[in-house]
Parts: structure tokens; C-alpha cells; sequence
């Protein structure tokens, strides 16, 4: 016990240590009174996206303490064509978790192939009966509304498979395309009598592909940037955008120097599929004929969303017709509440033209739709909505997100109208 | 009989007046009684939220925040819920002894009230030998527990009755001495005259006024540490001692028979800060050579308004309540010593210093 400070001096410095902590904020957090300032990704209660679920039974194998219990049954869905095979499908119709068997491995959260199962912040979801722990369908639905949105992409970060797919899927359709247009003007040329020289004669598209290869188009990646994308997905899409757009320039200067014009290529006719619907909304007349006829409420609101999707996309059409121009595909935006509408995005993105038809689309958006509104203000809340599901029951946390998202929507709503009216 | 105890009350009752004595003999008893018992379950009550509310905060916690404004009435709640709990005795028990054991423990910390000095005049009874009785009535509360811990039948209970019966060894005489140096100098045992005796002292050759507890500091902290051990207050709860004798003597005892011994320990506490604000910090007197606003009698401290009244209970009391402080952050700060440990400072340490703080300062008292 060598010590240099004289006897006692321990003594007081214990003394010290004691009266500066007198003076310190507590630690204490208030909890019942003060929600506990939780990190955005807390593993409270797993909510289920039902609409996701394919019944692989992966959570239910994977989980350590078999708290998953799912039930299923196979549907048959007609061929798509004709003369096709009909396909079997299976539809879920019970997924329960044991919360009171649960010990928040998250696992089955991991392992889920399909984003149907996710980690919400919620906590308070204690019984006085352990019955009641355990989570049947419709409430895990509910747990969803209260899933905060993903994180966003690091920055520098591969981009996902879905865009650079899609970015791939469309640099091949165009290059597809100016081979069509060489050979239009190889044939317009050819009746003119002109040595037609291929190689060295006017610049082609797959040229200009080449030399340009690290530009990118200023304004497209401005706009993406401004739009909350991440660098990288920006300035790939503005390279493709550039790379369009010069595409585009020769094809004008080709025109202009007196070649055939191709007339498919000027105004491609919006086709149905090329239209993009905002996903997650449903169609309420379907819906409520649906459950009139006694389906499940899943059917039920898978099938709405069909229809709406199909409704709207009719309607963008002919919309597209009139105004005789092609509609910019839009980006679904996310909603913060509802990543049902990204994992949809996600889902739509191979067939979506995205950000690179967005791109290269030069003249203002003739038409607005749902998903191009954006909306200041996350804070707000639609309080008809809050009232009417806090009369319903629910808790306090998912009426109000449900009422946010009902308030956003409403206020797209207002917004496209008032476009309309101008 | 009643004569005898009468003129015996008269015989010992020093000079100064209580302002409880009224004409009627009846009236003059109620009123003390009333005095004693408020003092007795008001002001522990707010020495023990005091507790609550610094040991929690030195803590990083909140202490109680529920119960009243800022849980001040965390006690009372608590008190409440004692009585409404199931009084056990165990089978095995001496049951009266078990029974009695509290009583003895808690009625001492009652009858010390009827001494201590709050005020200018506020008092039941100005003893001359007022340090004697604070002192000798103390001391019982030690019997209480003995009686508790023996009659538990349990091992823990009396391993913590006979470990605070050995700390009575320990304390008891360094408690006295220095208690005795104060008498010495005041040259009186009556609790107020020690207060008049210190608003009188000067420091030798000079007229600055100070209190006992410049000239004796020594015998002040051996009276604090000393009040510690009696107290069975951390660093000295061995007879408590919750992480080895499950509760020490209390172990066996619930609902109001418990809530009794923790008013001992509270009440204990403010007697013994309010015995060393009497002896050593000047009783009622805010600054040293400071009169109370109003006072004109002997060194500003008697024959008051009701407003000086008031001043110096407030300063009373808000003595008390820092000392309980101190004993709190003492509580907080040290760990629990061992039996043998608080013996060893005792003998070895403290009674030595005692007595030559009572030689000295005779000495001083006899040469000045």
C-alpha cells in the first residue's frame, strides 16, 4: 500500500466524488410519463408485411424457440395466356408469433427472403394474460404502420440490384434501338445511290456511347440529388441521361440533315406496363365488394390492389393519349410510414424505366400523378383519421402514423387537384 | 408522590422559562406533550426525505418523485403502507420481548425532545441536567434493540442485536467525553445555558464572538462520529449490515413494529444533529456575535418577538437538516466498517483525543 498522499486525502476525495455527482443531471428517465429516447432501429415487437409473405416457412424453421406457427393453403392461379399452365400458389391464412415464447433473436427477421417480417421500435405491448402475447395476423399487420422507413444508402454505396438492373435493361434497349435506326438509315440511304459507308459515315449511337463515357447530364444529377438520392445513383442515372440525350442530339442532326425518319422512335406509344402506379393504395370498391362476398380481408386487399393498379394505370393511359407526349415514370417516393410503398417500388423496378426515362424526359411533366406530389410537412397528422381509429381502439403510436399517412395523402390529393384546376 | 415529583421539577428546572408553561398545570403538560411528539413525527419525516432526496441524487437517481409535490410525501405513503401490513411474529419469538422491543427503541428518541432547545423560549423543559438526561435517555434505544434482536430468534437478528450492543462499547465513552468537554467550558449542564454559555464565549483576550465548535473541532467530530456509531448510520451500520445479516435486528419485524424502528433510526438522527447544534454550533444563533432580530436579552438570544422566535427555530432547524446532510453524504461516500474496525478507532483513537480535549481545554478554562 504504497501511497504518496497523506492519510484522509482518500477520505475527502470520496467525499468530492459524491457532492459533484449531487449536482449532475440525473439518469433517471422518466418513462411512463416521457417516451424513452429509443435508437430508430430497436428491436421492440416484429411486425408482419403480410402482403410479402409467401409461406416459404423459413422464419417459422429458423426460429430457436419455435415461436412462429403459420398455416397455408394452395391456390390455383389461372394461366396468364392462353393455352398456358395453371400455377399453384400458396396464400397465408394464419402467422402468429409467440411473444411470450420470443426471445428477440430477430432471426427469423434475418432469414425472412421476402422483407414480410420486420423489427418495429414498439415496446409496450405487455399483458396481464400471456394469452394475449400471442400476435395473430392483423395485429402483426398493425405492428407494420409503426416500422419506421429503411435507412438511406450509405454514401458511396453499391447501388441496389433492382436500379442498376434497370439501368442495364434500358442501356441495352437503346443500343438495341440505334442499330434499328442504322439500319433505317442504311435503307433510306441506300435508294439515294450514295456510297453508303457504314463505318465512317454519320456518328452512331454506339459511337457516342463510347466517347462520352464519363460525362454526365448537370441537370439530371442536380435534380436527383435535390430529390434525396444517394451520389452514386444520381450520377449513374445522369450518365445514362447524358448519354440519351446525345443520342438524341445526333439523331435530331441526322433528321435535320435530310434522312428518313423513324417514326416509332419519335413518340413511343406508352404502353400499359410502362405506366407506374403508386403501390399500396387499393381500390375501395373492389375492396368492399370483395369482403361483401365473404373473402379474407388479405384476398380482399390484394385483390383492391390489383385493381387499383390496373384502374390507374387505364386512366394514366389515356391521360398519355390525350396529351399526346410520353408521361415521365415516376419514382415512387417513400413514404416514411409505409415501406410497403418502396418494397413495391422495389418489386415494380425491373419493369420500371425509373430515373433514366425521368431523366431523359426534357419537357416539364404534362400531368401530375399521386407519386409526383411531394409533400412539405412530415410532422403533420390528418386528425379525422387519428380520432376515428383512437374511437376504433387502436394505440396512440400506429393511429397516429396512419393519420400522418392519411394526411400525406390527402394533401397529394389537394395538390394534384388544385394542378388540375390551373 | 405528585409533590415529590413536582418539587423535584422545579429543584432541577433552571432560570429560563419555557414559552409552553401556562398557568393551568393540565394545559402546560398538553402543550408540551404536543410539542415533544409533533417535533418527534414531523421533523424525522423531513430529515428522511432530505435522505431520500440526496442520496438519490448523489446516486445519478431522482429519489422519490411520485408521492406528493417532488415526493415529499414519500414517508407518510410509506408510513400508511406500514400499518396496513400483516404484523408477524414468529413462532419461535419471545413474543412480548418482540413486542416491547420497538417501544423501548423509539420512546428514548420521544423523551430527548423534551430537552433539546429549538428557539428562544421553545422548549418543554430547561433541565439543569439537560446534556445528563439527553445522554443517559439515548443510550436506551441500544436496550430496544438488544431486546429485539434476542427476542427474533433468528441468527441474523442477534448477531445484529449483540453487534450493536458491541458498538455501544465503542462509541458510548468518546460520545461522553466530548460531551462532558462541552459542559466544562460552558460550566453548565443545561442544554440552554450551553447556548446562552456560547453566545457569551470570546476567544481569549479578544471580543469576537465564536461557538464551541472552533475551540473544540476535535471534540466535535468525535461527537459526530461518535452520534454515527449510535446512530448504526453507514460507515458504522454494522448492526444492520444488509448484505450480511439480511436486515441485522429488523430482520424479523414488519408493518408498524418496523416502521417504529425506522423512526427510531430518522428520529435518532435528529436529535443527535440537534444535541451537536446545541453543543458545539450555537443553538438558534445564525452568525457568531449575530442577535436574532428583535432579541434583547443575554447575547441576543432571549426575551424575543415572535419574529425572532421563528428566526431561531428556522435556524435551528435548518442547522439539524445540514448536519443530517453531512451524515447522508457520509453515508453515500464511505463503505461499511467491520466491527472490530470501529473498536480499534474507538479505543485507540478517539477516547485518547477525547480526554486530552478535556484536558486541554479545563486547562485553558481554568488558565483564561
Amino acid at each position: 500500500m504504497a501511497t504518496t498522499s497523506p492519510p484522509g486525502v482518500g477520505l475527502l476525495k470520496g467525499l468530492g466524488v459524491t457532492i459533484k455527482h449531487l449536482f449532475k443531471q440525473p439518469a433517471t428517465q422518466m418513462y411512463p410519463k416521457q417516451r424513452p429516447d429509443l435508437p430508430p432501429r430497436t428491436r421492440g415487437v416484429i411486425a408482419l408485411m403480410d402482403e410479402n409473405c409467401t409461406v416459404c416457412m423459413l422464419c417459422s424453421r429458423e426460429c430457436p424457440d419455435w415461436c412462429i406457427y403459420i398455416d397455408s393453403h394452395k391456390e390455383t392461379v389461372p394461366p396468364a395466356k392462353e393455352g398456358g399452365r395453371a400455377r399453384t400458389r400458396n396464400v397465408l391464412d394464419r402467422f402468429a408469433i409467440d411473444f411470450s415464447l420470443c426471445m428477440y433473436c430477430g432471426i427469423c427477421v434475418e432469414v425472412c427472403p421476402f422483407d414480410a417480417l420486420w423489427w418495429s421500435p414498439e415496446f409496450e405491448y405487455a399483458e396481464y394474460d400471456m394469452g394475449k402475447l400471442l400476435h395473430e395476423k392483423d395485429k402483426l399487420r398493425e405492428w407494420m404502420d409503426t416500422v419506421p422507413a429503411p435507412p438511406m444508402l450509405e454514401e458511396g454505396a453499391v447501388a441496389p440490384a433492382e436500379v442498376t438492373d434497370a439501368i442495364a435493361k434500358k442501356e441495352k434497349e437503346l443500343e438495341a434501338e440505334a442499330e434499328k435506326q442504322r439500319e433505317a438509315s442504311a435503307a433510306a440511304e441506300a435508294p439515294k445511290g450514295k456510297a453508303a459507308d457504314s463505318g465512317g459515315g454519320a456518328p452512331k449511337k454506339a459511337d457516342v456511347e463510347v466517347k462520352g463515357a464519363g460525362e454526365i447530364d448537370q441537370e439530371t444529377f442536380d435534380k436527383l440529388i435535390a430529390e434525396g438520392k444517394s451520389e452514386r445513383i444520381a450520377r449513374s442515372k445522369a450518365k445514362a441521361a447524358w448519354v440519351r440525350k446525345e443520342k438524341e442530339r445526333l439523331r435530331a442532326e441526322q433528321e435535320a440533315a435530310g434522312g428518313d425518319e423513324d417514326g416509332d422512335d419519335a413518340a413511343p406509344k406508352p404502353q400499359a406496363a410502362k405506366v407506374e402506379v403508386e403501390a399500396g393504395q387499393i381500390d375501395q370498391e373492389t375492396y368492399d365488394k370483395l369482403i361483401e362476398e365473404g373473402k379474407s380481408e388479405r384476398m380482399a386487399r390484394a385483390k383492391a390492389k390489383a385493381a387499383y393498379v390496373r384502374k390507374e394505370r387505364a386512366r394514366l393511359t389515356a391521360e398519355q393519349d390525350g396529351a399526346g407526349s410520353d408521361g415521365s415514370a415516376d419514382e415512387p417516393e417513400a413514404a416514411a410510414a409505409e415501406p410497403a410503398a418502396e418494397d413495391a417500388a422495389a418489386d415494380d423496378a425491373a419493369a420500371d424505366d425509373e430515373g433514366a426515362d425521368e431523366a431523359g424526359d426534357d419537357e416539364p411533366a404534362p400531368k401530375q400523378k399521386v407519386a409526383d406530389v411531394h409533400v412539405e410537412g412530415t410532422g403533420e397528422i390528418d386528425q379525422e383519421t387519428f380520432d376515428k381509429l383512437i374511437a376504433e381502439g387502436k394505440s396512440e403510436r400506429i393511429a397516429r402514423s396512419k393519420a400522418k399517412a392519411a394526411w400525406v395523402r390527402k394533401e397529394k390529393q389537394r395538390l394534384i387537384d388544385e394542378g388540375g384546376d390551373a | 408522590m405528585t409533590d415529590l415529583v413536582l418539587d423535584q421539577a422545579v429543584t432541577f428546572a433552571a432560570q429560563s422559562a419555557s414559552l409552553l408553561t401556562f398557568d393551568s398545570f393540565v394545559l402546560s403538560v398538553a402543550a408540551k406533550i404536543v410539542f415533544a411528539l409533533g417535533l418527534f413525527f414531523v421533523v424525522p419525516l423531513v430529515g428522511g426525505y432530505l435522505e431520500h432526496k440526496v442520496m438519490g441524487r448523489m446516486q445519478n437517481r431522482r429519489g422519490p418523485v411520485e408521492a406528493g409535490p417532488f415526493g415529499s410525501l414519500q414517508l407518510v405513503a410509506d408510513g400508511i403502507k406500514f400499518i396496513q401490513k400483516e404484523d408477524v411474529i414468529p413462532r419461535a419469538a419471545d413474543k412480548w420481548v418482540f413486542a416491547a422491543a420497538p417501544g423501548v427503541a423509539l420512546v428514548p428518541g420521544m423523551l430527548i425532545f423534551l430537552v433539546i432547545p429549538l428557539g428562544p423560549g421553545v422548549f418543554a423543559l430547561d433541565l439543569e441536567l439537560g446534556l445528563f438526561y439527553a445522554l443517559a435517555i439515548s443510550s436506551i434505544s441500544v436496550l430496544g434493540i438488544l431486546m429485539g434482536g434476542w427476542a427474533s430468534a433468528n441468527k441474523f437478528s442477534l448477531i445484529g442485536g449483540l453487534r450493536a450492543g458491541g458498538q455501544l462499547i465503542a462509541y458510548e465513552l468518546p460520545l461522553i467525553l466530548a460531551a462532558i468537554t462541552v459542559a466544562v467550558q460552558a460550566g453548565t449542564l443545561s442544554l440552554v445555558g450551553i447556548v446562552e454559555a456560547q453566545s457569551m464565549f470570546m476567544l481569549p483576550g479578544t471580543d469576537i464572538n465564536v461557538w464551541y465548535v472552533f475551540p473544540q473541532i476535535v471534540g466535535f467530530a468525535i461527537f459526530f462520529i461518535a452520534a454515527m456509531a449510535e446512530l448504526s448510520r453507514p460507515p458504522f451500520d454494522m448492526p444492520i449490515a444488509d448484505s450480511e445479516l439480511v436486515f441485522g435486528y429488523m430482520t424479523e419485524y414488519t408493518g408498524i413494529k418496523f416502521a417504529m424502528f425506522l423512526l427510531t433510526e430518522y428520529g435518532g438522527m435528529i436529535i443527535m444533529s440537534a444535541l451537536m447544534v446545541v453543543l458545539y454550533l450555537g443553538g438558534w444563533q445564525l452568525l457568531p456575535g449575530v442577535p436574532l432580530p428583535g432579541c434583547d436579552g443575554a447575547g441576543g438570544l432571549f426575551d424575543c418577538g415572535w419574529l425572532g422566535t421563528l428566526a431561531g427555530v428556522g435556524i435551528t432547524i435548518g442547522k439539524i437538516m445540514a448536519l443530517v446532510f453531512v451524515m447522508v453524504w457520509l453515508r453515500v461516500a464511505y463503505p461499511r466498517l467491520r466491527e472490530d474496525q470501529l473498536q480499534r478507532m474507538a479505543w485507540i483513537v478517539m477516547v485518547p483525543l477525547a480526554l486530552l480535549n478535556l484536558a486541554v481545554v479545563t486547562v485553558a478554562k481554568v488558565v483564561f
